[in-house]
C-alpha cells in the first residue's frame, strides 16, 4: 500500500498509472478481475498488466483464447452475474470482433429491459497508429464507439487520467469503453499527489490562451500541446482542450473555450468523414456560430488506411505541424 | 438417442417412463407432476395462439417468432432449473419466458409495447426480460446469447455459487463463431453452463443439412471436451430426465453439458414467412408428433387423465390468457417524455 502511494506521488509512465489502477481495483473489490487475450503469463500485450498474475492469480488475471466475442460477451454476463470485470482488446482494430457483443449486448440491455439489466464492464483498448504497424493494428475508430448510445467512452491522454479513470469507471453501473492510445504507454508524467479521482463528463483545459481553441483528446494531446509551444513562440496563444471522454461529449467547456477564442480547431486522429471531429464541429456551429471569428479547422487523419512506411504513416497522421497550419489558418 | 458423450448413456427411451395408473395415493405426485407439465405447454401453445389473432387484430407488431410445436423443450428443460438458475433466450422465446414464471401478463403487455410489459415496452417479443427471474432474453443476434451465458455462468464459477446457466439456441446459431468460441471458452474454464440446442431442423428457410457440412451436433459439440446427447425433443419427459440428469451433472461441477433436443416448428419461421422451403407432407408428419398430444395420450392411457381434467385444464388457461389480453389492453402506454430512460443508468446522460 504504501509502496502504491509512493509511486502515485513519483514520476511515472502512463503504462504504470495504468497498472496501478489495475491493481487498486484489483485489491479494493474482488468482484473486480482482469481478462483478455495475454494479459496474464505475458503481462499484456503492451505490458500493462506485467506483475498482476504473480500478485492476483489466475483466476483474477485471466488469459483468454482468442475469442474476441466470446470473453467481451462473457465479460458482460459476468457483469450481469455481479462482478466487477475488466475486459481487454489487444487493438481496437480487433474489437471489431467483438463489436456484436458491445453494441447489441453492453449498450442496450439496459434500456431492452426497460432499465432491469446493468451491464458494469469495462472494456480496455489499444486504439491509434504511429508505430509503423500498417493498417489492421493502427486505426482509430473510438468515434464509433462514441456513437452508440448506452456506452460511455473514456479517452485518457495523461498519467493522472491513466491512474484515476479506471476506478471511476468501475464505479459506473453501465458499460465503458476505454480507449489507449498505443504512443502514450510510455509517456511519462508526474502524477497529481492531491488527486485521487477524477470525474469523467468534463473536460479539462489543459493548456489556458485566448488566441484559439485547439480541442483534442487521447494520443493527439501531446501533439497539440507541442504545437501550442512552438506558437507560443509566434505569439499565438493557443488553448489546449483535452475532451477526456467522447461520450458523453462535453459540449459545455468546448463552448465555453470558443466563446473566449472565437477560434476552433479541432485534432483528431479517426478519418474526417464521419469523425468526432465533425460532430464537435456541428455542435460549435449549432451552438456558438456567432462566437466565431473564423472557420472552424480540422486536422485529421487522411483518408487512406494506415500505410506502413515511416513518411506515408507520418504524412497520414495528425502532427504539430499539421496542427500548427490549421492554427494559422484559423488566427488569419 | 445419440449419445455421443463420454459421460453415462443416453437418456431413457420415452417409452420406459410410461406413467402408471394413478387413483391410489401412491401415485398422485407423478400425476400432479405430468398434469403440471401439460398446463404449461397448454398455456405456452394457447398463448401463442392468442397472439396470432392479436397480431392480425394489429394489436401486436413487429417480429414475432412462434414455438408451436417446441414447446416440450422449454417446458422439460424448465423442470431441471431451480429458482437461482439463470436462463438465456432467443428471439422465439415466449416459451422460455413463460416456463421460467414470467407471468402471461407481463409477457402479453410487452407484447403489446405497454408500461407494465416485462421489458416496458422497450423490447416486444424479441426481447422479454425477468431479473427477478433471473430471465436474461430475449436476444435477437443469433448466437449472440452465448457469450453472455458463458459470463453468467463464470460469474457463478468465480463466486462458488452453485447455479446453473441454461442457454437456449438453434441449430442456425450452432453455425455462428459465437457458438464455438463459447463451447471453447467454456470448456477450456469449465463453466457451469448448460447449452440446449433446440434443433428444429431449420434456420428460417435453411435445412440442416444445407447449413452444417456435419449434421450430427452433439458429436461435434462433444468434440470440445464436453458431455453432450441428443434427446427427442417432442417429449416433455424425455427432455425433463435429460435436462435433469445435465443440470444436476453441471451444478456438481461436471463443466459446461450439451443437449440437443430434436424439435420441429409446427409454424413458420415469424410471422413474415410464407413458409414456401418446407413441404406440406412434412410438417403433418411432425403434426403427428406433437408434444401436447403425446403427454396428453399417456396420460390418458395411464387413467390419468380424463375429458373432464382436460376441459378444466383448457378453463384454466384461457382464463388465465384472457386475463393477461385485458391488462395488456387497460395497461397505461408509456409515456414518450419518458423516451430517454434507461439509456444510462444516470438519467439524461448520453
Ligand atoms: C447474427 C444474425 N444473423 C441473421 C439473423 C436473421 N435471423 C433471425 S432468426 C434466423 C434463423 C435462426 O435459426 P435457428 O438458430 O435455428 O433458430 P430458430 O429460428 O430455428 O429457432 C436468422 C437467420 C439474425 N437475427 N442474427
Amino acid at each position: 500500500m504504501n509502496a502504491t502511494r509512493a509511486a502515485d506521488t513519483a514520476r511515472t509512465t502512463y503504462r504504470e498509472a495504468l497498472r496501478a489502477a489495475l491493481r487498486e481495483a484489483l485489491r479494493g473489490d474482488d468482484r473486480v478481475f482482469l481478462m483478455g487475450e495475454d494479459v496474464g503469463r505475458y503481462g499484456g500485450c503492451f505490458g500493462v498488466s506485467l506483475g498482476l498474475l504473480e500478485e492476483f492469480g489466475p483466476d483474477r488475471i485471466r488469459d483468454t483464447p482468442l475469442s474476441e466475442s466470446a470473453f467481451v460477451g462473457a465479460g458482460i454476463g459476468a457483469a450481469l452475474g455481479g462482478m466487477r470485470p475488466v475486459v481487454e482488446i489487444m487493438t481496437v482494430n480487433f474489437s471489431l470482433l467483438a463489436l456484436d457483443q458491445i453494441m447489441n449486448n453492453a449498450a442496450t440491455l439496459l434500456h431492452m429491459s426497460g432499465g432491469q439489466l446493468n451491464v458494469p464492464i469495462v472494456i480496455r483498448m489499444t486504439t491509434g497508429a504511429g508505430r509503423q504497424l500498417a493498417a489492421q493494428h493502427s486505426h482509430s475508430l473510438e468515434s464509433w464507439y462514441a456513437h452508440i448510445p448506452g456506452l460511455r467512452v473514456l479517452t485518457p491522454a495523461t498519467v493522472d487520467d491513466a491512474r484515476h479513470m479506471l476506478a471511476a469507471a468501475l464505479d459506473d453501473p453501465d458499460p465503458v469503453v476505454l480507449f489507449e492510445h498505443g504512443s502514450l504507454y510510455n509517456e511519462e508524467g508526474v502524477l497529481d499527489a492531491a488527486t485521487d479521482s477524477v470525474g469523467l463528463d468534463s473536460a479539462a483545459v489543459r493548456r489556458p490562451g485566448a488566441d484559439v481553441s485547439v480541442i483534442t483528446y487521447g494520443g493527439s494531446l501531446p501533439k497539440a500541446l507541442a504545437a501550442a509551444e512552438e506558437l507560443s513562440g509566434d505569439g499565438v496563444d493557443v488553448e489546449v482542450v483535452d475532451l477526456r471522454s467522447l461520450r458523453p461529449l462535453d459540449d459545455a467547456t468546448v463552448l465555453e473555450s470558443v466563446a473566449r477564442t472565437h477560434r476552433a480547431v479541432i485534432v483528431d486522429e479517426g478519418w474526417r468523414s464521419g469523425s468526432i471531429s465533425g460532430e464537435i464541429a456541428a455542435r460549435i456551429a449549432e451552438q456558438a456560430f456567432y462566437d466565431l471569428d473564423a472557420p472552424v479547422q480540422r486536422v485529421c487523419s487522411q483518408e487512406v488506411p494506415m500505410p506502413y512506411a515511416k513518411q506515408l504513416e507520418e504524412a497520414a497522421l495528425p502532427q504539430p505541424a499539421s496542427i500548427v497550419a490549421a492554427v494559422r489558418r484559423a488566427v488569419a | 438417442m445419440n449419445a455421443t458423450a463420454r459421460s453415462a448413456p443416453g437418456p431413457k427411451r420415452p417409452g420406459s417412463r410410461r406413467p402408471r395408473p394413478a387413483g391410489d395415493g401412491e401415485h398422485r405426485p407423478q400425476r400432479d407432476h405430468q398434469l403440471a407439465l401439460l398446463r404449461q405447454m397448454l398455456l405456452i401453445r394457447r398463448f401463442e395462439e392468442r397472439c396470432v389473432e392479436l397480431y392480425s387484430a394489429a394489436k401486436i407488431r413487429g417480429f414475432v417468432h412462434l414455438y408451436i410445436g417446441e414447446e416440450a423443450v422449454a417446458v422439460g428443460v424448465g423442470q431441471a432449473l431451480r429458482e437461482e438458475d439463470a436462463v438465456v433466450s432467443t428471439y422465439r422465446e415466449h416459451g422460455h419466458a413463460l416456463a421460467r414464471g414470467v407471468p402471461a401478463e407481463a409477457v402479453m403487455a410487452e407484447m403489446f409495447g405497454k408500461a407494465t410489459g416485462c421489458s416496458r415496452g422497450r423490447g416486444g417479443s424479441m426481447h422479454l426480460f425477468d431479473a427477478g427471474r433471473r430471465f436474461y432474453g430475449g436476444n435477437a443476434i443469433v448466437a449472440g446469447g452465448l457469450p453472455l451465458a458463458a459470463g453468467l455462468a463464470l460469474a457463478d464459477r468465480m463466486r462458488g455459487a452453485e447455479r446453473v446457466t441454461c442457454c437456449f439456441f438453434g441449430d442456425g446459431a450452432y453455425a455462428e463463431g459465437e457458438f464455438h468460441e463459447t463451447a471453447n471458452l467454456a470448456a477450456l474454464w469449465q463453466l457451469p453452463l448448460l447449452l440446449v440446442c433446440e434443433n428444429n431442423l431449420y434456420a428460417m428457410g435453411t435445412s440442416l443439412a444445407r447449413e452444417h457440412a456435419q449434421t450430427n451436433l452433439a458429436m461435434r459439440a462433444a468434440s470440445y471436451g464436453m458431455p453432450a446427447w441428443t434427446v427427442d425433443g417432442m417429449d416433455v419427459l424425455a427432455v425433463e430426465a435429460a435436462a435433469r440428469r445435465a443440470a444436476e451433472s453441471v451444478r456438481a461441477g461436471g463443466g459446461p453439458h450439451f443437449l440437443e433436443a430434436r424439435t420441429y416448428r409446427f409454424r413458420a419461421h415469424s410471422m413474415y414467412d410464407p413458409d414456401r422451403y418446407r413441404d406440406k407432407e412434412e410438417v403433418a408428419r411432425w403434426k403427428t408428433r406433437d408434444p401436447l398430444d403425446g403427454l396428453e395420450g399417456a396420460m390418458r392411457t395411464a387413467g390419468s387423465l380424463d375429458d373432464g381434467v382436460m376441459k378444466q385444464l383448457e378453463e384454466d388457461v384461457a382464463t388465465e390468457i384472457d386475463a393477461a389480453v385485458r391488462a395488456a389492453e387497460a395497461a397505461p402506454r408509456e409515456p414518450v417524455s419518458d423516451l430517454l430512460r434507461f439509456v444510462t443508468s444516470v438519467p439524461g446522460r448520453v
